[in-house]
């Protein structure tokens, strides 16, 4: 089998992000010692019953992670060794915001034992960063990049694109400086508005207009040309990696492996006696906490994940990655062959319009990609 | 009651110009004779249906008895027969008016004759009927009765000297009225010794007492417990009721010679009631029926479909239940790739289909979409026999056609001066021919011959819009023609859309696929494909558009492991597409065909 991917989520934030719709909250004081028990026991909940794997990766999410105390991320850390066999280059990150306060705190996180840390620069721009309701300026992102990158062997950040008002000439530029600022990893996301969040009620109340779609087209190409140019194109439909410097954490995701998800409202998917699990857990953290006091672990929800489900599932993942899917996997993994989960009609005229390839491994290509929820809308089963 | 002399009755109809004050007038009639009580009165007492009311328009036809002591001191009865009043019905009009043996002509004096007066006085004028001319609305500061009195002089040739002055508004000169009807009409003629010859003017569905049927009788006598027999069907059936309405039904024992009144029988029905038909007595029948029967053939046809396919059989219902009253409208099955299940519907002409589109929607709640109205066309065929074509998908291939030939109007347009440039332009552009041009006062009268399949496209709103609503319009089938007609077929990607496919004379064809092209162009969203729009003759493409693929419809958001979202969101996105018609590899959304249909129509 292959590595277990670890994810843990931290679900406090210092503040709401207008755009945002993660599972993350603002609390006036946090129990540190009462978050950090029960993430340990639902750890060890979850363990228990998936034996002793190897474990290829460590991701903490959240939320903003970078504010757990670097003490628990230790012991998360220790355990999780503990109940698995982690691989050497086991890849440990934690998502980090780059205020000065959470920068302060890098190296004991790489003390703890983190060796890859993702910064939510989001924009080098100190006007969007405002717009956007960041608490730290661009100033502050480069500092955090500078130390990161002494403290980190492998730094990675986030950028948001196609913000409203935003021009390609203005991306271009902020795009090439993130580039030369970047290390070897790069999220590069367009904002979506998502339902409940403040920026969708401004939408709605005429204060926010989304950007027009032509620009969101251009930008999506000079971002293509601009990070192949640097060695940097997308391995993933917003993750720009070099070679070999791809996420193994995220890879997990879209390759559809076993990762399981520990913390409030955390998803993971996992194989327990030979089924598939989808397992997820209460997402407001004092109840979760609770259940996890109460019984060991906070699922709310955990079914068995269906052939053709887990079909669509890979699908829809792993047609994501220029790698595409390896069809000999994918019938391992779901039940079925490829054959059986694609319209076969959809297929060849994706085929001849150049959107798929399918040789050894099935893939979309760049045109395929950047259209795939219609894609796959025609194309799968 | 019905033992009146048969020269103390009078048999009359109400003729005039929508809104030039029919109803109103027969609600003074009414209410002066002493029909209705205060209290029964409302407005448009004979405008029973509430789209009647609404809309002004009366489409089944009704009579009222009336009493009335003339100043000679005898008392007659007078029956009002109200017609429908709309081109749609000129055969139903054409029988009640021969139940008749004089008309009133309304016109309303301020604004003088217009088309459907013209229409309808010459088929009072082919019914051989006294017509008694009536300046209506003089109560207004701007009634001219001078003017219109030369104008109807002028333009119909009627002697309108003693024409009567009233306002059926205020109810000035009502008995004016009533005492020229009667001595000026002459009374019914008729045979009582005769075999029974009653005319069936109209019939409806009442759900109390079955199926009603209005008469004339001209010879014989109706009784109670008599057996019926209809002349054209040979159906019998056994005379449950005979009355008369007054406007409400009062039963009676017999109803004579010159009568008007109702039957009632064990019918189930109105299909089996054809307007025109003659009513007689089983035991002792007429030899020879009344003239002028013709059955009742649908000029207009279109697919109507539920928007919602689950109201397939919801429809079907509606449909029998409205086909109970109304005979005149026909209805069978149809599929369309495009549409799904549904029924091909003919209709007596435009305002026919609207109103049965319209009752469907309102008294039974569906949610309708229908095809652009086709005319029936004559196709000859190669072999030498002749097919009636009413369903443009249905049209055979072009090698098998030897000639088609279609449908024509005659139709009367009154416009003021100032925009008669423009309907005749119109009326050029729909490949109209002028048959007479002439002047009614300061309004010109456009009389031309046109093919009514330039009339159910949207000529109605194209008159309207050139004429600042000023024309009137009207107008009577006018036999058939050969014609240069091509079925232009719409295709996206290649595979034909039957629903939108249509017939047009050769020389519209081009514009017309175009327009439907860009209008599709704009209505369906871009796909995954690029989207080939084309109309063709044939094989041959006369008009195309082409819709390019999205440029970029992807998710480029972080996700972390909530695929389960992703994934329902997927299973949504199949799910609609239940409700797209595939056509090769691209998904049409049914609701773009349903949209280019409305702005169709
Ligand atoms: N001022 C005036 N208005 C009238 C007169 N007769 C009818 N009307 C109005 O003209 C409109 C049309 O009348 P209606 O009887 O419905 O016309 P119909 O379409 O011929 O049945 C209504 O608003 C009536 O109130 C009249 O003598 N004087
Ligand atoms: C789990 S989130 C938050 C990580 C961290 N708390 C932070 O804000 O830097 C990971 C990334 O998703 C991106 N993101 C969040 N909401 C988004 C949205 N509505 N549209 C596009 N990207 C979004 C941001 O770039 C963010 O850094
Ligand atoms: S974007 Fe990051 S910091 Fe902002 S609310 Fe979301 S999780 Fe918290
Ligand atoms: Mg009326």
């Amino acid at each position: 089998m292959e590595p277990l991917a670890l994810y843990i989520h931290w679900p406090f934030c210092l503040a709401k992000c207008p755009y945002c719709d993660f599972n993350s909250h603002v609390r006036e004081r946090i129990d540190q010692a009462r978050f950090a028990a029960a993430l340990r026991a639902e750890l060890a909940w979850e363990a228990a019953r998936l034996g002793r794997r190897r474990l290829g990766s460590i991701f903490f999410g959240g939320g903003t992670p970078s504010l757990m105390a670097p003490d628990t991320v230790a012991a998360l850390i220790a355990d999780a060794r503990q109940h698995f066999d982690a691989a050497e280059d086991c890849e440990i990150t934690l998502e980090a915001n780059p205020t000065s306060v959470e920068a302060g705190r890098l190296r004991a996180f790489r003390a703890a034992g983190v060796n890859r840390v993702s910064l939510g620069v989001q924009s080098l721009d100190d006007t969007v960063l405002r717009f956007l309701g960041r608490r730290h300026d661009a100033g502050e992102a480069r500092a955090a990049l500078a130390l990161a990158r002494e403290i980190f062997p492998r730094l990675s950040f986030d950028l948001i694109t196609a913000r409203p008002g935003q021009t390609v000439a203005a991306w271009r530029a902020e795009l090439r400086e993130a580039l030369a600022l970047a290390n070897d990893h790069l999220s590069l996301y367009q904002l979506t508005i998502e339902p409940g969040t403040a920026f969708e009620a401004m939408r709605r109340r005429g204060e926010l207009t989304e950007l027009d779609e032509n620009t969101a087209v251009a930008i999506y190409d000079a971002t293509a040309e601009e990070t192949a140019r640097r060695s940097m194109a997308a391995y993933e439909i917003s993750n720009h990696a070099r070679p070999g410097a791809e996420s193994r954490h995220n890879l997990a995701y879209w390759r559809y492996e076993d990762y399981a998800g520990i913390g409030p409202g955390a998803h993971g998917r996992v194989s327990v006696g030979g089924t598939l699990l989808a397992t997820r857990r209460h997402r407001a953290p004092e109840p979760w906490a609770e259940l996890v006091e109460r019984q060991g672990h906070g699922t709310t929800d955990q079914n068995a994940v269906a052939p053709e489900e887990r079909a669509r599932e890979a699908l829809l993942m792993g047609l994501r990655l220029a790698e595409g899917i390896d069809p000999m996997r994918f019938a391992a993994r779901t039940g079925m062959t490829l054959a059986e989960a694609l319209d076969d009609t959809m297929l060849h005229a994706a085929i001849d319009e150049g959107y798929i390839q399918f040789d050894a491994t099935l893939r979309a290509t760049e045109e395929g990609r950047r259209r795939l929820d219609a894609l796959l809308g025609a194309i799968v089963r | 009651m019905t033992d009146t002399p048969i020269d103390r009755i009078r048999n009359f109809a109400i003729i005039a110009h929508i809104d030039h004050g029919k109803s109103t007038l027969a609600d003074r009639l009414i209410q002066v004779t002493g029909g209705l009580s205060e209290r029964e009165m409302t407005n448009q007492v004979l405008d029973s249906m509430e789209l009647e009311r609404e809309r002004g328009i009366t489409i089944k036809a009704q009579t009222v008895r009336l009493a009335w002591k003339a100043r000679d001191g005898k008392d007659y009865v007078l029956n009002l027969m109200d017609t429908p009043g709309h081109v749609d019905f000129a055969y139903e009009v054409s029988r009640s008016l021969a139940a008749c043996e004089g008309s009133l002509l309304v016109v309303d004096a301020s604004q003088g004759v217009e088309a459907q007066t013209l229409a309808n006085v010459y088929q009072a004028i082919e019914a051989n009927h006294e017509i008694v001319p009536v300046l209506n609305k003089i109560d207004l500061p701007a009634a001219e009765p001078a003017r219109v009195r030369q104008q109807i002089e002028d333009v119909i040739g009627l002697d309108a000297s003693d024409a009567v002055e009233i306002s059926a508004k205020t109810g000035i000169n009502i008995e004016g009225v009533l005492e020229a009807l009667v001595t000026r009409l002459p009374p019914p003629k008729g045979d009582a010794q005769a075999p029974l010859r009653a005319l069936l003017v109209d019939s409806w569905y009442d759900p109390y007492l079955g199926v009603v049927i209005l008469v004339r009788v001209k010879d014989g006598r109706l009784k109670r417990g008599m057996r019926l027999r209809m002349m054209s069907t040979g159906g019998v059936h056994m005379l449950e009721q005979v009355g008369v309405f007054t406007p409400k039904l009062v039963a009676v024992d017999d109803l004579g010679p010159g009568e008007m009144g109702y039957i009632t029988a064990a019918i189930k029905t109105v299909a089996d009631c054809s307007v025109g038909d003659t009513i007689t007595d089983d035991r002792r029948p007429a030899t020879e029926p009344l003239p002028g029967f013709k059955p009742s053939v649908p000029v207009v046809w279109c697919g109507l479909y539920p928007t919602d396919a689950d109201d397939f059989e919801k429809l079907r219902e509606s449909l029998g239940k409205l086909r109970l009253n109304d005979a005149s409208f026909h209805y069978e099955a149809e599929t369309s790739a495009a549409l799904g299940f549904g029924f091909r519907c003919g209709f007596l002409g435009l305002l026919h289909l609207e109103i049965i589109q319209e009752r469907l929607s309102r008294e039974f709640d569906l949610d309708l979409i229908a095809t652009a109205p086709s005319v029936v066309y004559r196709i000859h065929s190669t072999r030498g026999d002749v097919a009636e074509l009413h369903n443009p998908a249905d049209m055979p291939d072009p090698s098998q056609i030897d000639h088609i030939e279609e449908p024509w109007i005659r139709a009367t347009i009154l416009v003021p001066d100032e925009h008669l440039g423009a309907v005749l332009t119109l009326c050029n552009e729909r490949r109209g021919q002028q048959a007479d041009l002439t002047y009614v006062g300061n309004r010109a009268m456009a009389v031309y011959r046109l093919p009514l399949n330039e009339v159910v496209f949207d000529f109605y709103d194209r008159l309207k819009s050139v004429s600042r609503g000023y024309a009137s319009f009207d107008y009577q089938m006018d036999g058939y023609a050969e014609s240069d007609l091509v079925r232009i077929s719409i295709m996206v990607n290649g595979d034909p859309v039957d629903a939108l496919a249509f017939i047009a004379h050769r020389s519209q064809a081009e514009k017309r696929g175009r327009a439907i092209c860009e209008r599709l162009k704009e209505l369906i969203p871009k796909q995954l494909f690029k989207i080939a729009i084309q109309a063709a003759i044939g094989g041959r493409v006369i008009a195309r558009e082409t819709i390019g693929a999205l440029a970029k419809d992807v998710t480029a958001k972080c996700y972390g492991g909530d695929i389960t979202r992703k994934r329902k969101l997927l299973e949504k996105q199949k799910e609609g597409k239940k409700r797209m018609r595939q056509f090769g590899k691209v998904e049409i959304p049914q609701s773009a065909f349903l949209a280019a249909l409305k702005m169709d129509a």
